[in-house]
């Protein structure tokens, strides 16, 4: 079960894609409050969201978007039932995807 | 915008031989590995290097057609929800920036054919600043910019 949750539907030809990512989204600026050591970063930098097998947005991020991402995306086209794939890459070469159909 | 992309992957992949080997391995999706980061973009400490580096030109025009819905006033600046749409057509990227972080540069968003220029997530913000959004258009660079007073760790002070 991926971690990404997604939830898509359709409304007058146009599709809303909506997620939700779990990831820490570290800067590698802030220091472990105990030990006073950097905590090095981690977070995401690529995400491509594809509609069936068309690449409909490709998004880079530093480590200033939040942590655990929200995203919401729209595209022309899109029926009831049709895939939509959320895959992220992180600076660690980390990779995760998800799936979920238009309703 | 794509094919270059692709060029300076396959520039920086003959350097990299660990991700070359993961990719001719089929380890990793071509289409994941296609979208370099631009690391100088992000690790740039002031919004006109980041732009000119993101997208070859920091000359951007303030524009009523892009909208860039955020906060008056957000109390924990570690999730401040951004929300950047336009009507503008043939809209190429979407990028946004916090004037305020040490580096301003927080995302963008290449869209696709079929995508609607539209797009929300969340952001961290050091400081009360601007966060703005530059909408890379056939005719350059739009931009909207709307201020957000952070009071982190306040009482909504």
């Amino acid at each position: 079960m991926s971690s990404i949750k997604i939830r898509a539907n359709v409304d007058d030809g146009v599709t809303t894609v909506r997620c939700l990512m779990s990831h820490e989204m570290e800067t590698g600026l802030r220091k472990d409050k105990k030990t006073g050591e950097p905590i090095p970063a981690h977070f995401i930098q690529n995400v491509t969201a594809k509609w069936n097998d068309q690449v409909v947005m490709t998004a880079l991020w530093s480590g200033g978007v939040s942590k655990n991402p929200y995203l919401s995306f729209k595209f022309n086209g899109g029926a009831p039932g049709d895939q939509v794939e959320i895959s992220w890459v992180d600076n660690m070469g980390e990779t995760e995807t998800g799936t979920a159909d238009i309703s | 915008m794509i094919d270059s992309k692709r060029r300076m992957l396959l520039q920086s992949s003959l350097g990299v031989g660990a991700l070359g080997v993961a990719v001719s391995a089929g380890l990793l999706a071509p289409r994941a590995v296609l979208a370099s980061w631009p690391e100088e973009a992000f690790h740039a400490t002031d919004k006109a290097t980041a732009l000119s580096s993101l997208l070859g030109s920091d000359a951007t025009e303030a524009s009523d057609a892009v909208k860039i819905k955020a906060p008056d006033i957000a109390e924990n600046g570690a999730v401040v929800p951004v929300t950047v749409e336009t009507e503008t057509a043939g809209v190429k990227s979407i990028a946004i920036i916090s004037a305020g972080n040490n580096t301003p540069l927080i995302a963008s968003f290449d869209l696709g054919e079929s995508a609607v220029p539209f797009v929300t997530t969340r952001i961290k913000m050091a400081q009360t600043s601007d966060v703005i959004a530059v909408v890379q258009t056939p005719d350059g660079l739009l931009s909207a910019a709307k201020e957000v007073k952070v009071t982190i760790g306040g009482c909504g002070g």
